[in-house]
């Protein structure tokens, strides 16, 4: 194997201000009958990433895709590939390829004929389009399958002749839209590490969508987040789980506690916030923006941060509360823990099963403590 | 379909096995005995009476009984080259009707397919409503455009293009255009209805993969309607081969059709036999042989889009 040839020649180069966007979306805005289903987008994608989309359902990701196949055009806005303005151009005339949800596999072909479409359109000799065909069907180990008509494939397999179809055609760029909604887990994980795989191995940018975080999470270099037709943050998967930049994002993205309350007090580095959930202590965060006193925010802090223990904790003075086990949420590797505060807050903390579940030392309705670290936590203005 | 063992349904004579009868008695009752009927005309010898044939079974006395075949009507239909004449212009014109309607009809499946719901639905309405006016009624308003002191001619006489009336009517022409006309609807739907299942991420895809939208249509949306096409083209083909009105009211004398030959054979020559004979060969040399690869056809296509008919 080609060691640690990784799908991105410079690492990060987002952060590189001389890189040039290998996608470039400008301004983009889509109308539908007067309601915008894509609003200013602005993104840029670098050669050899896997971008993900990410969003809920109807936040405009698929409408953002279909306009960089062509599918649909932009209301107002320019979508630039390698430097070139797409305006106006037709699918068939983009050098870029698509992965349906449905897959999209041509029923009246076989396996060999699919994949030979797009190549057969470029009218290339026939010994080269076999040789090609054969080896993408390869790439994708279905190279058995040939005759096959996509009927005769399970859903793992159509999704690989999906995208040995879409891959044969050398794009400058793959759109995936849901490539493995329609798979079921167990397959759907070793799909996404297969899918990076053939990513890195044929270093073609992807952009793929996905309403799922933990695939999202798996596979991309960065993601950004949609809703409502805007992108809300981009950043690599550790970005927007560590270092959201709103309510939104945290809440979309993995579970988080959330505290609503005023900054009273300025340290450096640190904001002091009093909060009504938490009654025992005033909350500690670490921030790098300016929170000015009396300004109202949200502290987030994720469940696997928060401390859980059945004696109190010796001189913590911030980020300490007292509760009750209301609820555990087993989970084999993990248990989510349900603590009831005295004013009635429930406060999320998840904690790695040491010990086996009957020897669990802490059970229902115990009085525990919890706490987490100021660094941990994270100071939303919006 | 009904169990194989006679003895189980004999005892669990079912209500299902009885709402799947129902279909099976209709057909026998309304469709296997006329044409059991018309073969055993086919057979018999025309003679003056009521009604008009021989009976083909005979008691000579009281123990034997005698079954009499008559090869004559059919050895006439072979010899007399105007059956096998008018025969071929039959099929010859259906097949072109049916063509015809194909090439109209395919376009207006499509665009109705193509159209916003709103304006689909609309459109399909549009392709039923001729139904609820006469047949008759529809094909005499052609009357009214084609005949030599019609719309037609008279417009084109007033424009000055012509000075003589041309000859549009009592002609072959006349004949397709009435066929075309009455049975495109059975050419238009059940091609929408196989475009329609078309997943349209399928034809994007091959937009996609660099095909123009003319090279789409050809290498991916005809092919998947394919289908469609074959019902409506039998749907048109069948009844068009038989038509006895187009010809009777658009054509002439000299557009003689099986489809007349057997109407005047049965009321002019009171030959009732003859005419049998007539619609027992049609039959054999259309009917079964249009079925048949009509049949073959869809298990074709079933077996290449994989749709698994249950039955």
């Amino acid at each position: 194997m080609a060691a640690k040839s990784r799908h991105l020649n410079k690492i990060e180069p987002w952060h590189d201000p001389e890189e040039r966007p290998y996608v470039y979306i400008e301004n983009i805005t889509k109308d539908y009958d007067g309601s915008a289903a894509v609003d200013e987008v602005n993104l840029s994608v670098y050669q050899g990433e896997l971008f993900s989309l990410l969003g809920k359902s109807g936040c405009g990701k698929s409408t953002l895709l279909r306009m960089l196949a062509g599918f649909e055009m932009p209301s107002s806005g320019k979508i630039y590939i390698d430097g070139i303005d797409m305006s106006g151009i037709p699918p068939y005339r983009r050098p870029v390829s698509m992965v349906f949800q449905s897959y999209a596999l041509f029923p009246h072909m076989n396996v060999e004929q699919n994949v030979a479409f797009g190549l057969k359109q470029e009218k290339l000799p026939r010994s080269q389009i076999n040789e090609r065909v054969d080896d993408v069907l390869e790439l994708v180990q279905m190279l058995d399958f040939k005759k096959r008509k996509p009927h005769q494939l399970s859903g793992g397999q159509r999704q690989r002749i999906a995208l040995a179809r879409s891959l044969v055609k050398r794009p400058k760029l793959l759109l995936l839209d849901e490539p493995l909604a329609a798979l079921d887990k167990k397959l759907r994980e070793k799909t996404q590490l297969e899918l990076v795989n053939i990513q890195e191995e044929v270093g073609i940018t992807f952009i793929m969508v996905s309403h799922d975080q933990e695939e999202a999470m798996t596979m991309a270099s960065r993601i950004g987040i949609m809703a409502d037709g805007r992108i809300i943050q981009v950043g690599t998967p550790t970005e927007i789980y560590e270092y959201p930049n709103c309510k939104y994002v945290s809440n979309f993205v993995g579970a988080i506690n959330m505290f609503e309350g005023l900054v009273v007090e300025e340290e450096e580095n640190y904001a002091i916030v009093r909060s009504s959930v938490l009654d025992d202590s005033d909350i500690k965060v670490e921030h790098s923006a300016s929170a000015a006193i009396g300004a109202n925010v949200s502290v987030a802090i994720r469940p696997e941060k928060v401390v859980i223990s059945k004696t109190p904790l010796k001189e913590r003075n911030y980020n300490c509360a007292k509760g009750v086990v209301q609820d555990i949420i087993y989970l084999g590797d993990v248990s989510i823990y349900h603590v009831e505060l005295a004013n009635g807050h429930i406060v999320y903390s998840t904690a790695t099963n040491l010990f086996r579940i009957a020897e669990r030392p802490i059970q229902w309705d115990d009085e525990v403590y919890l706490y987490w670290l100021p660094e941990n936590a994270i100071l939303l203005t919006a | 379909m009904l169990p194989k063992k006679v003895n189980t349904w004999k005892f669990h004579f079912r209500g299902s096995s009885l709402i799947v009868g129902v279909p099976y008695f209709w057909l026998l009752v309304f469709f296997l005995c006329p044409c059991l009927i018309l073969l055993k005309i086919s057979f018999a010898d025309s003679v003056l009476q009521i009604p008009p044939y021989s009976n083909i079974l005979k008691w000579i006395n009281d123990n034997v009984a005698q079954l009499t075949f008559n090869f004559a009507n059919y050895r006439l239909l072979f010899t007399d080259d105007l059956y096998v004449r008018t025969f071929t212009t039959s099929v010859v014109i259906a097949a072109n009707s049916a063509f015809a309607c194909l090439l109209i009809g395919y376009p207006m499946a499509y665009a109705i397919v193509r159209s916003r719901p709103k304006i689909r639905m609309i459109l399909l309405m549009l392709i039923v409503l001729p139904f609820w006016t006469s047949f008759l009624i529809r094909v005499y308003s052609w009357v009214i455009l084609l005949a030599p002191t019609g719309l037609i001619n008279k417009a084109l006489m007033y424009l000055g293009i012509i000075d003589q009336p041309l000859k549009l009517m009592g002609n072959y022409c006349a004949v397709a255009i009435g066929i075309v006309y009455t049975y495109l609807p059975f050419m238009v739907l059940p091609i929408y209805s196989s475009l329609e299942k078309i997943d349209n991420s399928v034809v994007e895809a091959a937009y996609d993969l660099g095909c123009t939208p003319t090279k789409a249509f050809f290498s991916v949306i005809l092919p998947l309607s394919m289908r469609g096409v074959a019902t409506g083209f039998s749907l048109v083909f069948m009844p068009a081969i038989g038509e006895y009105v187009m010809p009777e009211i658009l054509g002439d004398v000299s557009t003689v059709t099986i489809g007349r030959i057997v109407w005047s054979e049965f009321f002019t020559n009171l030959s009732w036999p003859v005419a049998s004979a007539l619609s027992v060969m049609m039959i054999i040399f259309v009917a079964l042989p249009v079925t048949l690869w009509y049949g073959g056809q869809q298990s074709r296509l079933n077996k290449k889009l994989n749709i698994h008919e249950k039955v």
